[in-house]
């Protein structure tokens, strides 16, 4: 573009909201929440004594976050691989011009437009061993203990896992869905020349044609995952304890049992291990994933 | 021969019966949850414990909806989520056309590395940022009141960045003929860059608007009264104790969800633009 | 034997018919081109040879052999798309063994048939690279591959060389007449371009609105094409039609090619044209003149002789044997 005098200024003041919101409120206190990180204080922050650099090796080798980690590991390999699985199967599956399917879309994409809160709170009810019409049907296959699943330590993490899983359904269907759509054709109608029967066809054409977006799903899907806070606050508040088999690394640093709640430096110093590890995460997912993925023509 | 074509015809239809079967079978599982909470939030109390009488339309009442919305304040709650969730993307969408308009069309000086900048802002999640903005919010006098909880979200480096590339598709030659033209930044601004960005836009703000709304994590370490709370941490205060009141949090439930399923519904297309715009890069 | 055969093949999409009532009958070895406009049905027709559209009606042949119902892959037949749709994934060399693959074929006998299908295409350099890394001549050449590599009885070929550009296309043509000389498989071929109809077929079927209007030799079909629609579509520059009237007695149509179309001095007598425009192309000569009515005619010659100048008035003549007859609906008389 070319240069005309006062452009500076038109520019600095086209600028200046964004960058100031941008400043003051992200970068700002992700550089101080860095540096509070090596000191401990109060609830406030007005008291405070160095603790050193080590401060962040030592949060991150403490049990507490160790366990926190486990745990939002553990759930994201509950929700993600499932999460892909089936968002790919339902797109697959209504992809064909029948009948009616606009209905069946409509239908997959509903979850969309829960939140988190409103899907935490619909499971939240389905899961209460007395209101319990899901635990009904299940304990016909004997599957539940009368706690409740969100009490029990060994089925609370799997049941916030479906919960989000079911949440998730809606947008993984509508992008999956648009990226199939976009697959030519003609790649599988020569596929079904050269004697690709419908399982080839899909391994050979669709998961190829499908991968860059099938990985922009998962990097979401992680970061959801890792972020997870809502659907712990409301189900199980991290609990059930003492084992507190669902505490996440975010509930363990905002929610109410949280154990950094009165050490504004401990706060910080975890929460910046939690952007680190969200950085790191995304990072090795793309390059990774960016290998086998192919980028069409 | 004609056996050939009978055989293979059959075969196609035990394949779309199939694929019919499974259909259904997913959207029962789908939609179950959302079939029980929506009924539930319609009966008596005792009555939506009762089941498998509970599962089936019957002994409908708005009581239930009633006491929830009074109960709940839920009137205050949707007001307030309407409100933060339609300042903020006005600011949004204005932050994000003036910084897209001028990074595509002036080359300012260090123009690079301000964009650099915003991008960086991408990576960081709100879980790094809350702890501190919480204390600045709190040091504004901010804390309880609306400002603390639009201010923070005015600009998002998405926006920034989505605008811009819809901004970098004006051909060269207009800009120059504009030039030509006499037409100043803000005219070129007006009459060329924003509606081509129009379609956009329309996506940006219903993804603003709702991302907002859904918020958990900002409003809960910003309000703690009743008067500003949103939505989506003000349903948590309709759980009960009593097993016969269990149905309100449905209700409310349902009362919550009703608004973004009605703006879903109005505005599918920008939401499938929005969301593919991202994946579908190829 | 593998010669194709339609019979009474119409095809409709829901209330549009695409093929109506079409029977043709391409014999084994032979290279048939269904040349016509776009939308006309042509590529419908190929794919219901090739089993990716079943007919509504009618019966497809392969080999005498009845194919409604049976999936394209048990037809033995190879389709090479006007998009060439290659794997983007796959190298070269995966995408042509991929049919022999799918079937099972061990590696041994699938290396083998690469590499001669790649030498006779001249890809053997190329085989380890991705689609993405090709020009459009090579993506093209590796489709051919694909299809060759299964030795089908019949190859159907969409349109394969619209995507080329013009010096390519040219070369290619001449590839592609040289390859079914060699392997004498029967090749059913569809293009809009009358040029590569007229050069590369065996026979033409011509085609309008899902209707065979013609079939025949590319002499046949321009020497003697049995309707006016025919009769345009073929030669550059079109032929033109005049109501009888101008030459001769009677309520038919007269249509005289540009290369029979003489422009002479005006006191001959006749139909009165003046001239507006003649184009020197360097190899021959197109003169455009307009009747008293504001019909346009557009003679042809070589140039070797003179032509008339613009703002001429002259004769239009042309010889009697020179003149197809069409009757009121189109349809060409005796």
């Amino acid at each position: 573009m070319f240069r005309r005098r006062g452009d500076g200024l038109i520019a600095s003041a086209m600028l200046a909201p964004a960058i100031a919101i941008l400043s003051i409120f992200v970068v700002y206190p992700l550089g101080r929440a860095v540096w509070l990180g090596h000191l401990r204080c109060d609830a406030t922050g007005r008291k405070c004594r160095t603790s050193g650099w080590m401060q962040y090796f030592d949060v991150l080798r403490s049990s507490d976050f160790q366990h926190a980690l486990k745990v939002t590991f553990v759930y994201a390999l509950l929700t993600v691989p499932a999460g892909l699985v089936i968002g790919v199967g339902l797109a697959v599956l209504a992809d064909k011009q029948i009948r009616g399917i606009g209905f069946f879309r409509t239908i997959f994409s509903s979850t969309v437009a829960t939140s988190v809160a409103v899907a935490s709170l619909i499971w939240f009810v389905l899961l209460q061993p007395q209101v319990g019409l899901l635990p009904d049907m299940l304990s016909m296959f004997g599957v539940m203990k009368n706690p409740g699943l969100l009490n029990d330590a060994g089925t609370a993490l799997p049941a916030i896992a479906i919960t989000s899983i079911w949440a998730n359904l809606g947008f993984t269907f509508i992008i999956v869905t648009a990226a199939l759509q976009s697959i030519p054709a003609e790649l599988f109608e020569s596929a079904m020349m050269d004697g690709a029967g419908g399982w080839k066809r899909f391994t050979n054409v669709t998961i190829p044609m499908l991968s860059p977006t099938l990985l922009f799903v998962s990097v979401v899907l992680v970061t959801r995952a890792f972020q997870a806070y809502a659907e712990v606050d409301l189900l199980t508040k991290g609990g059930p304890n003492p084992e507190r088999s669902t505490e996440t690394v975010t509930y363990l640093i905002y929610g109410q049992t949280s154990l950094v709640k009165n050490d504004i430096g401990l706060k910080s110093t975890t929460a910046v291990l939690l952007f680190v590890i969200l950085l790191v995460l995304s990072l090795v997912q793309f390059r990774s994933l960016e290998r086998r993925v192919h980028y069409g023509n | 021969m004609a056996t050939n074509t009978a055989v293979a015809k059959q075969q196609k239809s035990w394949r779309i019966y199939g694929r019919y079967a499974l259909l259904i079978l997913v959207t029962l599982i789908v939609v179950f949850p959302i079939y029980a909470t929506v009924l539930s939030a319609f009966k008596s109390g005792p009555d939506s414990l009762d089941h498998p009488r509970s599962l089936l339309p019957t002994g409908l009442t708005l009581d239930t909806m009633r006491a929830a919305w009074n109960l709940g304040h839920m009137g205050r709650l949707l007001w307030n989520s309407l409100f933060v969730s339609v300042a903020v993307t006005i600011g949004v969408i204005i932050t994000s056309v003036l910084a897209a308009y001028a990074f595509t069309f002036i080359n300012f000086w260090g123009r690079r590395f301000v964009f650099g900048f915003c991008l960086a802002t991408l990576l960081v999640p709100v879980e790094a940022t809350v702890v501190i903005n919480q204390r600045l919010i709190d040091s504004f006098g901010w804390k309880n009141s609306y400002q603390g909880l639009i201010v923070p979200l005015l600009a998002t480096a998405f926006g920034i960045f989505l605008i811009r590339q819809v901004f970098m598709t004006v051909p060269k030659e207009l800009i120059e003929a504009a030039s030509l033209d006499g037409v100043g930044h803000f005219g070129l601004l007006r009459e060329v860059a924003m509606p081509l960005a129009r379609p956009t836009l329309g996506a940006l703000a219903l993804f603003t608007f709702l991302g907002t709304w859904n918020q958990y994590l900002w409003p809960q370490a910003v309000v703690d009264d009743q008067e500003h709370r949103t939505i989506q941490i003000g349903l948590d205060a309709l759980r009960s104790a009593d097993i016969n009141r269990f149905n309100l949090i449905t209700a409310g439930t349902v009362i919550g969800a009703l608004p973004i399923f009605v703006v879903l519904v109005a505005f599918q297309r920008q939401l499938v633009r929005g969301l593919t715009a991202g994946a579908i890069k190829g | 034997m593998a010669g194709v055969q339609l019979v009474k093949v119409t095809k409709n999409f829901g209330s549009v018919v695409a093929v109506d009532d079409f029977s043709l009958d391409i014999a084994d070895k032979e290279f048939m081109v269904l040349l016509g406009p776009s939308g006309c049905g042509k590529s419908t027709v190929l794919r219901m040879i090739a089993g990716l559209e079943a007919p509504t009606s009618g019966e497809v042949f392969i080999g005498d052999q009845l194919m409604n119902g049976v999936a394209p892959k048990d037809r033995d037949v190879a389709m090479v798309f006007q998009s060439y749709a290659l794997y983007p994934h796959k190298t070269v060399r995966a995408n042509i063994e991929f049919p022999l693959k799918t079937r099972g074929v061990d590696s041994k006998l699938r290396n083998a048939a690469v590499a001669d299908a790649a030498a006779v295409l001249g890809l053997a350099d190329l085989l380890d690279r991705k689609p993405g890394q090709l020009s459009g001549g090579q993506r093209q050449r590796v489709a051919l591959a694909r299809a060759l590599v299964r030795d089908p009885q019949v190859f159907c070929m969409d349109e394969p060389l619209s995507n080329l550009d013009a010096k390519l296309r040219g070369e290619t043509r001449s590839e592609l007449v040289a390859l079914h000389r060699r392997l004498g498989s029967t090749f059913v071929y569809v293009t809009h371009d009358q040029v590569e109809a007229m050069t590369m077929g065996s026979r033409i079927a011509v085609i309008v609105s899902g209707v065979l209007q013609q079939v025949g030799s590319p002499t046949d079909v321009y020497d003697r094409p049995a309707n006016i629609f025919v009769a345009t579509f073929l030669g550059t520059p079109p032929m033109n039609i005049f109501p009888a009237q101008l030459f001769e007695a009677g309520e038919h149509s007269v249509g005289v090619r540009p290369e029979h179309v003489r422009f002479v001095d005006s006191h001959s007598g006749g139909v009165e044209a003046t001239i507006r425009l003649v184009e020197h192309l360097g190899h021959e000569v197109h003169v455009t003149g307009v009747l008293a009515d504001g019909t346009v005619v557009v003679a042809r010659h070589g140039g070797e002789e003179a032509s008339p100048r613009s703002g001429d008035m002259v004769t239009v003549s042309a010889e009697a044997r020179h003149r197809h007859r069409f009757d009121v609906s189109g349809r060409r008389l005796a």
